[in-house]
């Protein structure tokens, strides 16, 4: 029997698809871990990212401050907080946080720097206030980029919430960590199947979400050969 | 009516980009401020909503200070269009258009309304308005620039080098444009360029502005080119400065003479006596619309012009327009045809009667001489 059969046995095993270690749990954990660290990391990354660009001051700090975030080895990370402060949500957490904060924050921060200086000096001009040059001209005409940001931010959370998994944390990292415990290589097999469906997901979640929040206007080619 | 008393800009790093001008843009008029690169026009115009605030002296919009409200809501009542339009590329053109009326709280549908209206009035078509900016030419962004500027009808414009990113073609075409929406609107335009044939074409009166900010000479147009202040001003008109000038006098004071004018019917006793007289005789048609020139020696023996096949006719180049069009039209249309004879035609496109150039002489003479021109442009 080779390797993809067996995560084929795995997975269509009903006992693997219930309870608080079944498939389903384990991936709405997933996504419940990404969703948070994306979430939080936006909640520091995207304001920082829109004050930068805007104002255009601060590119030294956010680029340092971008840098070292990257420079974090995740599963150094993980382990560190976990030896000190036990296997707990924060261990786990703060790691992909500071994970999903680079691309956001240089997206969000180069985009918004690098808007044509017309377009906000036209809208300053015709009397919008600062606010409503950011939120109205900066924003939208950064839209591509900085979703990109967040579309890094999430691939990020994703890759690494099953990298986390290492410290007895949940999602779908579990089956890779636990199958190789026992040695059951249809469950690491099967459990890296579904990390890859997971990961497909969320890009596909973000094409969705281009279409939805992207204006045709910023997306020529597209509308040059509709 | 916009006055700058003694306003300065003195930049942080020092540079003096204006310095302390005094100057009056008149209201329902154009004021250019035309100069070299660098000579503090971008600065001067961009003092008056605010993006730079001097660091002397005070504007006044109508008596008022700038100063006295809050600079957002004093844009919102002054038209604003840059080089390259700055418009929102993830708003549709009618979206761009309704941009200020809506921060002003105007209604949607009232705003829309406004905008369609004025999309039209800068002359894009009602098409235009669901597209995005990228879909458009550099000229027709221009246009919506401008419809953008006008949608809540402030009495104040003020364009920087609006027309500078487009082709000549299509310049002409957008100045041209502009003389008749000011024509209808009448509105206080102050307009930047550094093009002195613009300031010229779009100036009830210009300031030629030269490096460090100073103003060298605030005229008419046509004072400026008869008389320039100094040799910087000269040297910034260009050489053909005389010629350029004809264009503010009317044709009407040129002497037109209809002897060398001969109807393609008329009896050949009288195009023989014509011959006898001129050296060159206009063959015009039965309503005197103009065919052509004829030398006289090709006149044919028997007197029928009719016999003279159309290509025997010499050009006449181009008709001039008696009174509407200007001694440089006459000149120029006389300069242009092999004849060295202008055609003066009426509104209908008559021909009223020739003049040679040493005919048109004295008609320049006299306009260089005359204190003022009789008319605008
Ligand atoms: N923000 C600024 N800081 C320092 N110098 C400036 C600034 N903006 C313009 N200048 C200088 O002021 C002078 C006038 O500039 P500007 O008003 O843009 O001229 P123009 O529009 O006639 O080309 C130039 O020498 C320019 O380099
Ligand atoms: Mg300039």
């Amino acid at each position: 029997m080779n390797v993809l059969s067996e995560a084929w046995g795995w997975l269509t095993t009903a006992a693997n698809w219930h309870g608080s270690d079944g498939i389903p749990t384990r991936f709405l954990e997933h996504f419940e871990y990404s969703i948070e660290a994306v979430l939080l990391g936006a909640l520091i990354a995207f304001p920082l990212g829109l004050l930068t660009g805007h104002t255009k001051r601060g590119g030294l700090v956010v680029t340092s401050l971008a840098n070292v975030a990257r420079a974090l080895p995740t599963l150094g990370l993980v382990v560190l907080l976990v030896v000190l402060i036990g296997v707990k949500f924060r261990a786990v957490m703060i790691p992909l946080v500071a994970l999903t904060i680079p691309p956001i924050l240089l997206n969000t921060y180069e985009g918004v720097r690098n808007v044509d200086p017309q377009l906000t000096d036209a809208a300053k001009g015709m009397g919008l206030r600062p606010w409503q040059v950011l939120w109205r001209a900066e924003v939208p005409a950064a839209a591509p980029l900085i979703l990109t940001g967040f579309q890094f931010a999430a691939v990020n959370a994703v890759a690494n919430t099953a990298i986390a998994a290492y410290s007895s944390f949940g999602g779908l990292g579990r089956f890779v960590i636990d199958g190789l415990a026992t040695t059951d290589y249809g469950e690491v097999a099967g459990g890296a199947i579904l990390i890859v469906i997971a990961a497909i997901l969320n890009l596909m979640f973000f094409a969705v979400l281009r279409r939805v929040l992207i204006s045709p206007g910023l997306q020529p080619r597209k509308q040059a050969t509709a | 009516m916009i006055s700058f008393q003694q306003v300065g800009k003195t930049y942080p790093d020092g540079t003096v980009a204006v310095a302390a001008t005094d100057l009056t843009a008149d209201s329902g008029r154009i004021t250019v401020l035309v100069g070299p690169s660098g000579s503090g026009k971008t600065t001067l115009l961009r003092m008056v909503n605010r993006m730079i605030e001097p660091t002397s002296g005070s504007i006044l919009i109508d008596g008022v200070d700038v100063r006295s409200k809050p600079a957002p809501e004093l844009r919102r009542g002054i038209g604003y269009v840059i080089q390259n339009a700055g418009l929102f590329p993830h708003r549709t053109v009618l979206a761009n258009v309704m941009t200020v009326p809506r921060l002003l709280g105007w209604s949607k549908e009232k705003a829309r309304e406004r905008a369609m209206e004025l999309l039209l009035t800068v002359g894009l078509e009602a098409d235009h308005a669901k597209r995005y900016p990228f879909q458009l030419s550099g000229g027709q962004q221009q246009r919506v620039g401008v419809a953008r500027a006008l949608a809540a009808d402030p009495p104040v414009l003020l364009m920087d080098e609006p027309f500078s990113a487009v082709d000549p073609v299509v310049r002409k075409d957008l100045q041209t444009e502009l003389l008749r929406i000011q024509s209808e609107l009448e509105k206080t335009i102050l307009f930047v360029t550094h093009d002195i044939d613009e300031a010229i074409l779009l100036g009830d009166r210009v300031a030629v502005l030269n490096t460090g900010g100073t103003l060298e000479q605030f005229d008419t147009p046509s004072e400026l080119l008869a008389h320039p202040k100094n040799e910087f001003v000269e040297g910034f008109l260009g050489v053909d400065r005389g010629v350029r000038r004809l264009s503010f006098f009317s044709s009407g004071a040129v002497p037109l003479r209809p002897e060398p004018v001969v109807a393609v019917d008329a009896p050949p006793q009288e195009v023989l006596a014509r011959k006898g007289t001129q050296p060159w005789l206009l063959v015009v048609d039965a309503e005197t619309k103009p065919l052509g020139w004829l030398p006289a020696q090709q006149v044919p023996a028997d007197g029928d012009l009719s016999r003279v096949p159309a290509a025997d006719l010499v050009s006449y180049g181009h008709a001039f327009t008696v009174e509407a069009e200007s001694l440089r039209a006459a000149l120029d249309s006389a300069v242009l045809s092999p004849s060295s004879r202008a055609v003066g035609v009426d509104a209908d496109g008559r021909v009223v009667g020739v003049a040679s150039v040493e005919e048109l002489v004295p008609a320049i003479r006299a306009a260089q001489d005359g204190s003022s021109p009789e008319n605008g442009r």
